[in-house]
């Protein structure tokens, strides 16, 4: 107990010399069952600024912050809060002293008013309701931190970033003057980012500390007063870079080598065209969701997809899958006809599909790694899981699949590894040789490691004549690998260069809807 | 048809919807922070040999009534270990709870078999205004409990959308991870309303039985009112004051039959009339187990789904 009030007496006199420390944390270990995901890592937040965990997933980031905010308690260690040891028994212990955590997969009841979900919980909450004076305190709040968010909303009808801003403000109101940001421009366009990033700005001035957590390099340096790295639970860095840390050299402590996103394109010419797309046309409920698409997609070719959410993009990759049936328009794979005949026949044409949603619609959670590549593999009525087991293996290797052989369920793997998975599924061909491979936002939510992995098989299987088509969100990647880029905008293809001359402004501007006159 | 019978049908559609009301506002609390208690029919049962045992033994309705509830209730938490603490499949608890509450009920009823009660609860009187033509039959001449089973529908209303814990019960139901980070105790919320619904069940059972029923028939008593109850929520997308007009019209149907046949009114066969609130019953649960349509009608979007902290 002597050595904690010495350290207790640390604090103050820490903050004489330099910035106030708000919170800090020393020695923290966590274990989970078989994981040490926390070993022995000192952090600490001073007052006013922005400190980011940096680290891939599963370096033990989010297990850091979730037991700063009382969500998880550590196995040792010790929090000390302006230099005075804590227990954060409870999420509801972190608010107290004034911690609140902005999670990566928001913590929102879509069916109330924004109002309704930033005062849910509060304590000093009077039995009865008063909507009206609700509105207008939150709406004090949020106007204080220059962010805008009606407060008589209903929740489930906003966009991502206003669901953000709904969690900070949520925060803000509870009198958080600590603020964890898990992951919070994964889910966000680039200029959702940009207001994020003044919203943070606006708060560290007044006096706020924000715990900036992510494994995206630029982001990360441009933000940042403070860097601390995570690998494998273990810090492997502090930088201190106030706005202008190193991203080469983040990144090698994040990852412990050297890393290369380096722009790849094709290297051998390309060949016959394997996609053809005419003037596809999808109406949905009155809506057009597509509107007289057509392009083509050769062997040994990768053409890049670009456009903000929800432009039409999930409904051309299952236009083309044969999930979904055009209203008018033709698409042929490999020279056959494969509209309306459904997503059977078209994986029998060579199609490999890798949907946005990984374990939703590209693999079955509940089921093995083996079952899940049986699914593409055996059509016959009993399964020989016999004969698929060494391929399974090989590919667990050749894929570099962290799992415990091929009986580990599919839920049970990380991110990275679910979406290996399927690549290794789709790359590796089923009934059929793949001729085209249909891939979207298949580096979302990756760490760096695996975004380098994932791109690297991309590149492999454009090198071995397949035909790609890549249709992400992440401009970047596509910026970084396509052969053409398209940009879709309200279900029409209003843009398209080669990739290697492609200027970010312009295919920027496309995707914000501005390109009329290029387009024409 | 005489203006009279009108009258008697709507007056006994009210009465009729007491236990409607009490059993289905108990499932409606329960279902709206996340849990789905199916075993209503198996409370009512309990709830209605309880509440006759201890009436007749003691000799007042009013100890009838409170053990009634609470014999609901302590039911309603076997159910609240099962679902909540143990997060056992709430549908397969709940059905057991039918299955084990309508054996308890027959297993305490079987020395009172066809016995009457000795005591009964009698319907109020508000002197002059019963007498005010067409609704005052209606609406005052009534038991106490139908009138407590109306105000706790409002109140219900009320407390749900207009106070703080209702805003809680409701973002259980809801989003119980949100609940849980905002360090509320999600289980403790579960369990409390499990328990009160219970409770507001076993009211709605031994109302039947002191009000409504002469003697103990074993399951006949209920007669399905608990599976009609469950329906009803449904049917009133998760809101008190719908509930309540539903309710109303389930008694109607309910007690349609027999007052035509009082009446000799005998041009619908009257199988055909009694099958009526079973039908809809059907129709209901068919609507709920619709994929997709849970969410257009209103239904807790966590309901029937047991809660662990960060499931990965």
């Amino acid at each position: 107990m002597t050595s904690s009030t010495h350290e207790g007496a640390q604090g103050p006199h820490h903050a004489s010399g330099a910035a106030l420390v708000a919170l800090e944390a020393i020695g923290i270990v966590k274990r989970f069952p078989g994981v040490l995901a926390n070993d022995d890592v000192n952090f600490d937040i001073r007052v006013g600024e922005v400190h980011t965990l940096l680290g891939e997933n599963g370096a033990g980031k989010s297990t850091l912050a979730s037991m700063l905010c009382g969500l998880y308690q550590p196995d040792a260690g010790r929090i000390l809060r302006n230099g005075v040891p804590i227990q954060l028994s409870s999420p509801r212990a972190g608010l107290q002293h004034g911690i609140a955590m902005v999670h990566q997969h928001f913590r929102l009841v879509d069916r109330f008013s924004v109002a309704e979900n930033v005062v849910l919980g509060s304590r000093d909450l009077s039995f009865k309701l008063n909507r009206a004076e609700l509105n207008d305190a939150v709406a004090a709040v949020a106007d204080t931190y220059g962010l805008p968010v009606d407060p008589t909303a209903t929740v489930g009808d906003l966009s991502v970033g206003q669901r953000q801003r709904v969690e900070i403000v949520k925060a803000l109101y509870q009198g958080a003057e600590i603020l964890l940001l898990d992951e919070p421009t994964a889910v966000l366009v680039p200029a959702e980012v940009e207001k994020l990033f003044e919203n943070v700005h606006a708060m560290t001035k007044t006096g706020k500390s924000v715990v900036f957590i992510s494994h995206k390099l630029g982001e990360v340096a441009r933000i940042s007063d403070r860097v601390t790295v995570l690998r494998n639970g273990r810090v492997t860095g502090h930088v201190s870079s106030k706005g202008q840390a190193d991203a080469k050299e983040l990144a090698r402590l994040m990852v412990g080598r050297d890393i290369d996103l380096a722009a790849q394109r094709a290297s051998h010419p390309i060949g016959h065209e394997v996609l053809q797309i005419r003037d596809v046309s999808l109406v949905a409920s009155g809506v057009n969701v597509l509107s007289n698409i057509s392009f083509n997609v050769h062997e040994g070719e990768m053409v890049g997809i670009a456009g903000v959410a929800g432009n039409g993009q999930r409904e051309l990759a299952d236009v083309i899958a044969g999930l979904l049936s055009p209203t008018s328009g033709t698409i042929s794979i490999g020279g056959a006809m494969s509209t309306d005949r459904g997503p059977i026949a078209s994986r029998e044409l060579g199609l490999a599909y890798v949907p946005e949603d990984r374990l939703g619609v590209g693999l079955v959670p509940s089921m093995s790694i083996l079952d899940n590549l049986l699914l593409t593999r055996d059509r016959s009525v009993v399964v020989d899981r016999a004969n698929v087991r060494p391929e399974a293996n090989r590919l667990i290797d050749e894929f570099e699949i962290k799992a415990n052989g091929p009986e580990h369920l599919a839920r049970k793997l990380s991110g990275g590894n679910a979406q290996k998975v399927l690549l290794a599924r789709e790359l590796s061909g089923g009934r059929t040789a793949t001729k085209l491979l249909v891939v979207c936002s298949p580096t979302r939510g990756l760490d760096v490691g695996a975004i380098e992995t994932v791109r690297r098989l991309l590149d492999d299987a454009r090198s071995a004549g397949q035909a790609i088509l890549l249709i992400s969100e992440d401009l970047d990647e596509i910026m970084s690998l396509a052969d053409r880029v398209l940009v879709i905008y309200r279900g029409a293809i209003v843009h398209e260069t080669p990739g290697a001359t492609a200027l970010l402004e312009q295919v920027g501007a496309a995707m914000a809807g501005l390109s009329q006159a290029g387009g024409a | 048809m005489n203006q009279n019978i009108w009258v008697l049908m709507t007056g006994d559609s009210v009465a009729l919807a007491t236990t409607l009301i009490l059993a289905a506002l108990g499932a409606l609390f329960t279902e709206r922070t996340g849990v789905l208690n199916l075993g209503v029919e198996g409370v009512l049962l309990t709830a209605a040999i309880s509440s006759f045992i201890a009436a007749d033994s003691s000799g007042s309705v009013w100890v009838g009534l409170i053990v009634g509830s609470l014999a609901g209730a302590l039911l309603a938490g076997i159910h609240a270990i099962l679902a909540v603490v143990l997060r056992a499949n709430q549908i397969v608890s709940g059905l057991a709870l039918v299955i084990f509450g309508t054996g308890l009920a027959n297993y305490l009823g079987k020395p009172y078999e066809g016995k009457t009660i000795s005591v009964k609860l009698t319907d109020m009187t508000f002197g002059p205004l019963t007498d005010i033509p067409l609704l005052g039959p209606i609406l005052f001449e009534q038991d106490i409990i139908t009138y407590v089973a109306l105000a706790a529908a409002v109140f219900s209303s009320l407390y749900l959308f207009r106070t703080r814990p209702g805003l809680e019960v409701r973002a259980t139901g809801d989003d119980p991870a949100t609940v849980d980070a905002q360090g509320l105790m999600v289980s403790t919320i579960r369990i409390r309303y499990t328990l009160f619904g219970g409770l507001l069940m076993g009211l709605g059972g031994s109302w039947l039985m002191l009000a409504e029923s002469a003697a103990w028939h074993q399951a006949a008593t209920t007669n399905g009112v608990g599976w009609i109850a469950l329906a009803l929520v449904v049917f009133a997308s998760w809101r008190p004051i719908r509930l309540v007009l539903g309710a109303v019209l389930f008694g109607f149907t309910l007690q349609l039959p027999y007052t035509l046949q009082a009446e000799n009114i005998t041009f619908i066969p009257q199988a055909f009339l009694q099958m009526v609130p079973y039908v809809a019953t059907l129709i209901s649960l068919i609507a709920l187990s619709r994929p997709g349509s849970t969410n257009a009608l209103g239904a807790p979007k966590s309901l029937g789904v047991p809660f662990v902290r960060d499931e990965r």
